[in-house]
């Protein structure tokens, strides 16, 4: 399903003292199948558009289209669910939002919102749960007694059983330590590839974002800074600096042997690989000199 | 989606009442609360309304928008007006069909009645609107300050009172993003049979006390770990101070209080 945001711009209290002005001409487009990240300082507005990619808030002017679904500011929307079975959002920290006495319940919540069959959705709890790489004795524990990490797991488990074309994940790996963010980011990657899903992803960590988005799009003070594929937006790094913004470590390796030996790689490397490959070549070059 | 309510909250601004001493605003309200009753003519009325709407231009805060977000008192209002309206049968008859009829009593009870009512909301508005949460208390707590004597928990209550106000945007943060969250899970809170619309409500109660009663623990661990111990000796880093224009403004409702007790009849 492709989703598309057109000079989007929106207010919080819009006509009130506490107006606030959060996004403004936003433009994105997220054809079927892309992986997209959006990078960006806390309070950028990331959080904010992706709350218009489920229809959950209405631009204040543009237009946001939604598979054949447009949505404006002064449309009256009816039928959004189909909207939202087919959009998942995981939100940030979503393990606030659990309330079931079992996991599988709360897993099951969301796909019997939209009309699954208990048997149907206890099928796709059993696979969610094992998804998010967690064991299927857990589906009858209430999810009050686990970890914070489980907890994340069993929420991101609720919006997978929902089965949606495209997945939303606002700083999914907030608060996890090294190891689980990994191994979520593999599993939703994985996922990504298997059922040629989008997925959008917000992070703030560029070495992700490089390692598996197809595009990126840089968010600053509610506007879209710069957008483009991972090599377009790290191939220029100083302005992201400037930013205050992070490079992955890989890019500001690249960018200190250019600078300390005064030589220009043939490409931007986003990862040890390729880079380290590029030096041996440099360095065989300069042993048959 | 709570968006509107202004209830409860603050608009920062440096307008004359923004910057009184909590102490007199809580002073003024309290005394207006009892001067109202004083009214009973529309020339009284007339002054109350016209002291209300003075402070209200002072506050600078926007006519409309505390009109706007009153709305669902307002109906209140309305319903207190409408019940006068049906119910008094005193007076000259001033209308009538079938059933139905309105008397002048009725009228003009319901007008005075439901004009009180809303020039109470909209003074204790002003209030809130210019005053923030924390000063409320600490004036709160100044002003009962004596009532220690007589063994009362003065710092306790004020304590209380502002970690309920300090939560209370909180809440209505949390509240919103849990909505959203289980509106992306398929929920609809807006529409739909009433029956779906109550079971709706599950789903935000329980993450709300659930995340509620954790914040309280982390709350009250981190007050001990910092050493609190209750009001005993404690000194404040906000020092409320009284001028001119505290007294000033009491004394121009003691005034106003002077010209209610003169014109009633
Ligand atoms: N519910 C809200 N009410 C008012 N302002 C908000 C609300 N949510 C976010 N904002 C404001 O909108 C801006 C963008 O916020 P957000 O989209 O959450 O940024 P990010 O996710 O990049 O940290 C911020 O300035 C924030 O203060
Ligand atoms: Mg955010």
């Amino acid at each position: 399903m492709d989703i598309s945001l057109q000079k989007v711009e929106y207010r919080y209290q819009a006509n009130t003292p506490f107006e606030r002005l959060a996004i403004i001409d936003v433009s994105i487009d997220i054809p079927s199948g892309t992986f997209l990240a959006i990078i960006g300082h806390t309070g950028s507005g990331k959080s904010t558009v992706l709350q218009h990619l489920n229809a959950l808030l209405k631009p204040t002017a543009g237009k946001v289209v939604i598979g054949d679904k447009e949505v404006t500011a002064d449309k009256k929307q009816k039928n959004l669910k189909d909207i939202r079975q087919k959009v998942g959002i995981v939100f940030q920290f979503p393990e606030h939002q659990l309330f079931e006495e079992t996991v599988e319940k709360d897993i099951c919540f969301g796909p019997m919102n939209f009309g699954v069959s208990m048997e149907e959705a206890q099928r796709r709890a059993k696979v969610a749960i094992k998804q998010v790489g967690l064991s299927e004795e857990i589906l009858s524990k209430s999810p009050f007694d686990l970890s914070g990490g489980q907890m994340r797991r069993v929420a991101i488990a609720g919006v997978l059983a929902m089965e949606p074309d495209v997945i939303v994940l606002d700083e999914p790996t907030a608060g996890l330590d090294p190891r689980g963010r990994k191994e979520i980011m593999d599993m939703f990657h994985a996922l990504h590839k298997e059922r040629e899903l989008s997925t959008v992803l917000v992070t703030h960590s560029m070495e992700d974002a490089s390692k598996y988005a197809d595009h990126i799009v840089i968010m600053q003070k509610g506007e879209v800074y710069k957008k483009g594929t991972p090599e377009e937006i790290f191939s220029s790094p100083e302005g992201l600096m400037q930013l205050g913004l992070d490079v992955p470590e890989v890019v500001r390796f690249q960018k200190k042997i250019e600078e300390t030996f005064h030589i220009k790689f043939s490409q931007t490397c986003l990862t040890a690989e390729l880079l380290t490959e590029e030096i041996a070549l440099l360095l065989k070059g300069g042993e048959q000199k | 989606m709570m968006e509107k309510m202004i209830f409860g909250r603050y608009v920062p601004a440096h307008s004359l009442i923004h910057r009184m001493d909590p102490r007199s605003k809580l002073m003024i309200i309290f005394l207006f609360v009892c001067i109202v009753f004083i009214a009973n003519n529309s020339l009284t009325y007339g002054l109350l309304a016209i002291y209300t709407l003075g402070m209200i231009s002072l506050s600078k805060v926007p006519f409309r928008f505390i009109i706007s977000g009153l709305k669902p008192v307002l109906w209140l209002v309305l319903f207190t007006l409408l019940l006068h309206l049906f119910l008094t049968k005193e007076g000259e008859l001033l209308f009538q069909a079938g059933w139905f009829s309105i008397y002048e009593e009725g009228l003009r009870q319901g007008i005075f009645i439901s004009l009180r009512f809303f020039l109470l909301i909209l003074m204790t508005s002003i209030l809130t609107l210019t005053t923030t949460p924390i000063e409320i208390t600490d004036g709160l707590e100044s002003l009962l300050h004596p009532l220690n004597k007589v063994k009362f928990p003065v710092h306790e209550l004020a304590l209380m009172m502002s970690i309920s106000l300090r939560f209370i945007p909180t809440l209505m943060q949390e509240t919103d993003k849990i909505m959203k969250a289980q509106t992306a899970r398929g929920v609809d809170f807006s529409s739909g049979p009433i029956k779906d619309r109550v079971k709706a409500i599950i789903p935000l109660l329980i993450p709300l006390f659930v995340n509620s009663f954790k914040r309280a623990e982390e709350l009250a661990t981190a007050m001990e770990a910092r050493g609190y111990r209750g009001g005993e000796g404690r000194t404040k880093y906000r020092q409320l101070s009284w001028g001119l224009k505290d007294t000033s403004m009491l004394i121009f409702l003691g005034i106003l209080t002077a010209l209610l007790v003169l014109f009633r009849t």
